[in-house]
């Protein structure tokens, strides 16, 4: 659920990597991180849907704070100094990309996302070039039964844009989650096959936000895969100026 | 509706009623002896009074829990003060013929020993006691006295003041200071506020709270009315596992009569506090016992935490300030505000009042629940209390906290128990579950199984905790296979700092606490399993040296 801050106009002033900065107190610290191009890792977060603070990539380090916490979902505070890019943290986000490889089947040289994927290009941003834990090989189905799509869980991360963009902007949460830990996985209505969904409106929304090659359209050659997520800046942005 | 003099009626009542009989006996009817059929003990027992009809002076009253679990069933006779156990129904007709002569040596449990005079007992002094399905018993026995004096007499904020100066400190793991939190619930502005009891128990082991809520269920339920009033709320819920369903049952049926009673809805005791509780039941996820999972789990969503802050003081279920404490916690309320917060804040140590339930499981002679002060030694919780190690074996480690705790080895033993001594040691107090473990217990094997529990129980949400707990454990396997080498102790230790700093909620950054404080303390155990360790290793060794 989001858990917006009201705005009051309250300016906060903070450092961010010692840079000072001027913050409105309802900007997020990843806000503000974008905002002044100070680059910093995310996947579950996506502008336009409510950032579930689950990926754990966008910890960041706040003095005098004794835990690490998620950018996206942390507001400013007067006065804050915050580390976005230690040498502690790239490691967490290095063992965190790892850990994520080492779940499902992500081998980019025969996937059909293979160049447009937010995972790949992540390792890479991070330097991960190779996978210290064994794959866990968890058993997970490939569902072709939609018309033009196709739910490819192996791949799948578990990152909930296609659920949050379903419920949230299409209104039809038509995804969610099942099960639990490891055996989690995304369904579509209540476990149906995604081709029997009585809610699904095929306007692949689900499929453009999703990073990786878990959810694509159907008789795209390989490497042809391209995610277009500019229509949810642009449907928030209408929808907030009809209101 | 009912008003003090009601109450103070009610409780006469009943006393005269219970003084009819001048004999009493007291079967347990908690789970544990339930278990062993104690129910049919009961009947046994009542067939037996009529027999030999004595119906007129000797009543059997089904009670909470008597304490030592592992001797159930366990009947207690009053006035003769005599506790029997392992009673079967055949013992009922000699039971009875014996009350006011001789007892039954053979089955006589004796009463005079550390595990019962060396217990302190405020939050379990009805169990065992009472009938949990009476609220007039409860009323006898100065219930709901509290919560008028709370009501008629003092205000939201001179209640949070008796609070915040007893010291109680939140009996669910973590101990933040109750009279504290309640404070921000009371100060967040909303016109609707929630109290809601956490009764999702879950760690292995822990039974403490099922017990009070079996036991003496109407404690809570004036604990939590207390609550509200002080914060401001009108709406209480207690979320119990469904895996309780005595607790569930008892619990019911003391809503239902503390609503005949006008003990709780509207106008509560002739005041203008309303007042009401529901159940919410738990399917069976450990991760509900994190408060943001409990909230998005009485919501109806998935039972996923979310991150904090916002805390739920601020902004809890439905968005409200929601004030969260567990079935101890609540339990403790009654007494201090009846007794006042200067007799609890007299038990205990400087930083932790009062007293904390333990469940005592694993190799110990006594299994069972106990109340024991604030600073009491582990050693004599184990040795005294508990009877020891059987057989004549040492006592190796204690585990403290559940998943999220770790284990104390027997060096420690004379370490005070509470909250931050517990922490200092790289355990914690948690919930109170402790399993004490002998020679026998290998401790990799005993990491592996609280890895597998946290792997299972892990939500699945953030990234670190649902890969890192199965890598996690696949690593103890293989450890515990003694398939593993060097690198992959190594893995795992990095896996713990990753797991223990990034995960999203408690759970998961308590997750590899089991492996680091089996690490800290009996590391060797890991590395003689290592193919490359030393134990490996030696023989080449000592061919060579012979070479």
């Amino acid at each position: 659920m989001a858990i917006r801050r009201q705005t009051r106009g309250v300016i906060k002033t903070l450092k961010i990597d010692g840079r000072d900065i001027g913050a409105h107190e309802d900007e997020t610290i990843l806000d503000l991180c974008r905002e002044n191009g100070i680059p910093l890792p995310t996947l579950c977060q996506l502008e336009g849907l409510t950032a579930p603070g689950a990926c754990r990539l966008c910890l960041v380090e706040v003095k005098g704070w004794n835990r690490l916490v998620p950018a996206c979902v942390t507001y400013p505070e007067e006065g804050m100094e915050i580390t976005t890019n230690s040498e502690r943290l790239q490691k967490y986000r290095r063992q965190i990309v790892e850990l994520l490889f080492s779940e499902g089947n992500h081998v980019c040289a025969v996937c059909v996302a293979n160049g447009n994927c937010e995972l790949q290009t992540l390792a890479q941003e991070l330097g991960v070039d190779h996978i210290r834990y064994p794959n866990l090989h968890i058993p997970r189905v490939v569902d072709m039964t939609h018309d033009r799509f196709v739910n490819d869980q192996n791949r799948c991360i578990l990152c909930t844009r296609c659920v949050r963009v379903c419920a949230e902007v299409e209104g039809a949460h038509t995804w969610d989650i099942q099960g639990r830990g490891i055996n989690s996985h995304c369904i579509s209505d209540l476990a149906k096959p995604w081709g029997e969904s009585e809610t699904c409106t095929s306007c692949g929304k689900c499929v453009n936000v999703c990073p990786t090659g878990a959810l694509v359209e159907k008789g795209r050659p390989a490497g042809d895969v391209r995610k277009r997520q500019d229509f949810l800046h642009y449907l928030t942005k209408m929808r907030e100026a009809r209101r | 509706m009912i008003t003090r003099d009601g109450l103070d009626q009610i409780a006469a009542e009943e006393q005269a009623r219970q003084a009819e009989h001048k004999q009493c006996i007291r079967v347990c009817t908690a789970a544990g002896c339930l278990s062993q059929h104690s129910n049919q003990v009961k009947e046994a027992l009542e067939a037996a009074v009529a027999e030999q009809g004595r119906e007129h002076e000797c009543h059997v009253k089904g009670v909470g829990c008597l304490g030592l679990c592992s001797h159930g069933p366990l009947v207690a006779v009053d006035p003769d003060d005599v506790l029997y156990e392992h009673v079967k129904p055949e013992d009922a007709t000699e039971i009875v013929a014996s009350i006011g002569k001789e007892p039954v040596e053979r089955i006589k449990c004796p009463t005079d020993v550390p595990f019962f005079n060396r217990q302190v007992k405020i939050v379990l002094e009805n169990c065992g006691i009472i009938d949990p399905e009476s609220i007039e018993d409860y009323i006898a026995h100065d219930g709901y006295q509290a919560l008028a004096t709370a009501l008629t007499t003092m205000s939201p904020a001179q209640v949070i003041d008796e609070v915040l100066r007893s010291g109680l400190r939140g009996r669910g793991g973590g101990g933040y200071p109750t009279g504290l939190k309640w404070t921000t619930v009371a100060k967040a502005v909303s016109d609707t506020k929630y109290v809601i009891c956490n009764a999702d128990e879950g760690d292995p082991g822990a039974f403490m709270d099922r017990s009070v809520l079996e036991s003496d269920p109407h404690r809570v339920l004036e604990g939590m009315a207390i609550a509200a009033y002080a914060v401001g709320a009108q709406k209480g819920y207690v979320y119990v596992r469904a895996e309780y369903p005595i607790a569930i049952e008892r619990l019911k049926s003391a809503i239902r009569a503390a609503r005949r009673a006008g003990l709780l809805g509207r106008n509560i005791l002739g005041t203008d506090f309303d007042f009401d509780v529901e159940l919410r039941l738990g399917a069976g996820a450990y991760v509900c016992g994190e408060e943001t999972a409990l909230m998005a789990s009485i919501e109806g969503r998935r039972g996923t935490p979310r991150p904090r802050p916002p805390y739920p003081a601020d902004y809890g279920l439905w968005g409200e300030p929601t004030l969260i404490n567990n079935v101890e916690t609540f339990a403790n309320i009654a007494p201090i505000i009846n007794r006042g917060s200067e007799w609890f804040a007299s038990i205990g140590t400087e930083n932790c009042k009062g007293t904390k339930v333990f469940a005592l499981a694993g190799q110990i002679t006594n299994t069972g629940l106990i109340e024991v002060p604030m600073g009491i030694t582990l050693r004599e919780i184990v040795y005294e209390i508990g009877g020891g190690v059987p057989n004549g074996k040492e006592v190796k480690a204690v585990q403290t906290g559940g998943p999220s705790g770790g284990c104390i080895p027997a060096e420690y033993l004379d370490m005070p128990v509470d909250f931050e001594s517990l922490k200092q040691l790289g355990s914690m107090m948690g919930s109170g579950g402790m399993i004490v473990m002998d020679s026998s217990a290998s401790m990799v094997g005993v990491a592996k199984y609280f890895m597998e529990f946290s792997m299972s129980e892990s939500c699945g949400k953030c990234i670190p905790c649902r890969v890192g707990t199965a890598q996690m454990y696949n690593l103890l396997t293989k450890i515990n296979n003694g398939e593993a080498t060097y690198r992959d102790l190594e893995l795992l230790k990095e896996l713990c700092d990753l797991v223990r700093n990034a995960s999203l909620c408690g759970l998961g950054q308590s997750a590899p606490q089991p492996v680091l404080s089996t690490l800290r303390y009996f590391e060797h155990e890991y590395l003689d399993k290592l193919i490359d360790g030393p134990l490996a290793m030696a023989p080449a060794e000592i061919e060579g040296q012979e070479a």
